[in-house]
C-alpha cells in the first residue's frame, strides 16, 4: 500500500476546481477535486500545472491551507504582474481543471508526534501552511501549546480572519501599514519586543515554523536564534512571487 | 530573490524520485551540514542554483537542456536521504 | 497523458504584430524586466571597485571607479534576449564600449572568460566585445544601473543570450583558449547566438 501511495505523489494527476472562496480582495482559497490524491501532511505544498490552447504550460507550487482528511485545498494571492495567480484569482471557476502534484515536502511540515510547545510565525500569505498546521492540531486532538504571530499589511489583508479569530486565545496579529482605529493589537514588523511577548521561552524547548517573504523570514529567524531557540527547532519557508 | 529548497521541492521529485527536501547536504566547501529545505536557493535563471546557506558556495546547479533535467552535484561533499513511511 | 488544457490560460505576454519580426525563434516579449540570478546580489562600495584585465595570472590594466566614469560613454538602445525565452526591445543603456577598454592593452588574445562579484563567470570570443556590439554598462534607462539588475556595472553584449551580459563583472580575463564559464559548464551554448538558438551545448 506505500508504494502505491508513493507512485500518486510522483505523477501528475488531474484535479477539477470545486469550491473558490474569496478569502480578501486579492486572496482566494481554491477546493480542488483529486481522486488519487494519498493524504498530506501539514505544511507540505502541491505543484500546479496550468496548459494553455497553444501549449504553453506554467507551473507554481502552493501550500496546502487543509488538513489532512479535509478536501484539498491551496490559497492563492493574486500578484498583479504574475503570470498564474491573476488567472487562479480572477479568472478559473468551478469546474476547470489543472494538474497537479503533490504532496510535496517533508521537511517544512508538523504533526502531533513532532510536539512543541509551537511558534507559528507568518508573513503574508505564508500563513497559509501554518493554517493548514493548526487544522491539522486540531482535527488530531493535540493539546500541543501553540501561538500564532500574523504580520500584515492591514486588518483587510487578514487571509482566514474568522477561523482565527476561533482561537483568539492563541492568534496574535501585527499589522504593518494600517490600522483600524482603536486598535489593540500590535503594530509594525516583527521586532524583539514583540517577540518577548509571543514566543516561547527557550527553555520548553519550542518549535517555530516561520513563513512567509525571504527578507520576512530571515529577520525572524535571526530574532529567534538570538532568543536562543537552536537553530534545529527554526523551521523556515521562503515565498517568492510568480 | 533568494528561497530555500522547499521551493524546489517537485524539481527534486523529478530528479531523484523520492522527497528530498528533508535529505541532509554536506557543503563540501565549508563542511555545513542541514537538510535541502534550508539552502539558499535561485530559481529564476537558466537554471536553479542551490547554494550553501553557511558560506554561499555552490551546492548543486539542475538546468532542464532539451527537456531532460542536467544535475550536477559536484559542490556537495555528501547527501543523505533519510527514508520515511507513510 | 496529454495535459488537460485549461480553460482560459494564456501566456501573460504575447509577442505584438509589428514586434514578431524583430524576435529570434523561441522567445516572446515581455514588458518588465525579470531579475534573474545564480547568488546573492554582492553590494561592492564603489571606492572598493575595479575593473581589471588580466592575463596569465597577471593584471595588465585596472580602472577605479573614478577612472571608469571618466572613459567616454554611449548610450545605446538595443534589444536583449534571455535565454529563458524573455525578450525586451528597445531598451536604453550607457556604457563605456569594451573596445576602449582593450585598446589600452597589449594583447593578443582570442577569448575572454568575463569575471564577476560572487564567482559568475561568462565566455566570450575576443571579437564579439571589441567589435563595437559590447559594454561595460553602469546606466539603465536613465537611472545608474540598480543592483539587482548587475549595478554598478555589467557587461552589456545584446547580440547574444543575455547570460553572457554578466551581472557585477569586475573584469575580463584574457585567454589563448576557450573556457567555459557558469551556465556554458551546465548545459549552455558556449556562443550563444540567439538568432541561430544556440540555447544549450551543441546546439
Amino acid at each position: 500500500m506505500a508504494r502505491t501511495a508513493v507512485h500518486g505523489r510522483l505523477s501528475w494527476q488531474v484535479a477539477t476546481v470545486g469550491a473558490v472562496t474569496e478569502e480578501t480582495d486579492s486572496v482566494r482559497t481554491i477546493a480542488l477535486d483529486l481522486p488519487d490524491w494519498p493524504g498530506h501532511r501539514a505544511g507540505q505544498h502541491l505543484d500546479v500545472r496550468l496548459t494553455a490552447e497553444d501549449g504553453y504550460s506554467a507551473e507554481r507550487s502552493y501550500s496546502i491551507a487543509s488538513a489532512d482528511g479535509e478536501p484539498v485545498a491551496i490559497t492563492v494571492e493574486r500578484l498583479d504582474d504574475g503570470e498564474v495567480s491573476p488567472y487562479l484569482t480572477r479568472e478559473l471557476r468551478p469546474g476547470d481543471q489543472m494538474e497537479v502534484r503533490g504532496p510535496i515536502g517533508n521537511w517544512f511540515t508538523w504533526g502531533p508526534h513532532d510536539g512543541g510547545p509551537l511558534l507559528l510565525i507568518a508573513g503574508g500569505s505564508g500563513v497559509v501552511p501554518l493554517r493548514a498546521i493548526l487544522r491539522h492540531r486540531q482535527r488530531s486532538g493535540s493539546t500541543v501549546p501553540v501561538r500564532l504571530l500574523y504580520s500584515s499589511r492591514s486588518l483587510a489583508d487578514v487571509i482566514y480572519r474568522e477561523e482565527l479569530d476561533q482561537w483568539s486565545a492563541e492568534v496574535r496579529y501585527t499589522l504593518t501599514r494600517s490600522q483600524p482605529s482603536g486598535w489593540g493589537g500590535f503594530s509594525g514588523r516583527v521586532d524583539e519586543a514583540m517577540l518577548a511577548r509571543v514566543a516561547w521561552p527557550a527553555s520548553q524547548r519550542p518549535l517555530a515554523f516561520i513563513c512567509g517573504p525571504t527578507p520576512f523570514v530571515e529577520a525572524v529567524a535571526e530574532l529567534l536564534v538570538a532568543r536562543h531557540y537552536p537553530a534545529s527547532r527554526v523551521k523556515t519557508e521562503r515565498f517568492g512571487g510568480a | 530573490m533568494a528561497l530555500d529548497g522547499n521551493a524546489i521541492g517537485g524539481l527534486l521529485l523529478d530528479i531523484f524520485a523520492v522527497e528530498m527536501t528533508s535529505a541532509e547536504a554536506t557543503c563540501a566547501a565549508c563542511g555545513a551540514v542541514g537538510p535541502l529545505a534550508e539552502t539558499t536557493v535561485y530559481v529564476r535563471g537558466p537554471g536553479t542554483v542551490v547554494r550553501c546557506r553557511r558560506c554561499t558556495s555552490v551546492l548543486m546547479v539542475m538546468a532542464r537542456v532539451r527537456g531532460l533535467n542536467c544535475v550536477d552535484l559536484s559542490g556537495l561533499a555528501a547527501l543523505e536521504v533519510t527514508r520515511s513511511y507513510d | 497523458m496529454t495535459s488537460p488544457v485549461s480553460r482560459g490560460f494564456h501566456r501573460r505576454s504575447r509577442p505584438a504584430g509589428a514586434e514578431a519580426g524583430k524576435l529570434p525563434p523561441g522567445q516572446h516579449v515581455t514588458t518588465d524586466f525579470p531579475v534573474l540570478s545564480a547568488g546573492p546580489t554582492p553590494h561592492t562600495p564603489l571606492q572598493e571597485w575595479t575593473f581589471s584585465i588580466r592575463r596569465g595570472g597577471q593584471t595588465l590594466r585596472t580602472w577605479t571607479w573614478p577612472q571608469f566614469q571618466a572613459l567616454p560613454a554611449e548610450t545605446v538602445t538595443v534589444d536583449i534576449h534571455c535565454v529563458t525565452r524573455w525578450s525586451k526591445l528597445d531598451t536604453v543603456w550607457r556604457g563605456v564600449p569594451v573596445r576602449a577598454l582593450l585598446d589600452q592593452v597589449d594583447h593578443d588574445a582570442q577569448y575572454v572568460l568575463a569575471f564577476s562579484d560572487g564567482g559568475y563567470t561568462t565566455n566570450l570570443p575576443v571579437k564579439d566585445v571589441s567589435g563595437g556590439q559590447a559594454w561595460l554598462a553602469f546606466d539603465y534607462d536613465g537611472q545608474p544601473l540598480a543592483p539587482e539588475h548587475g549595478g554598478p556595472a555589467r557587461l552589456l553584449v545584446p547580440h547574444l543570450y543575455f547570460w553572457k551580459s554578466a551581472k557585477w563583472v569586475r573584469g575580463l580575463e584574457l585567454l589563448d583558449q576557450d573556457q567555459p564559464g557558469f551556465w556554458e559548464n551546465y548545459g549552455y551554448n558556449n556562443y550563444g547566438d540567439p538568432w541561430r538558438e544556440q540555447r544549450y551545448t551543441g546546439d
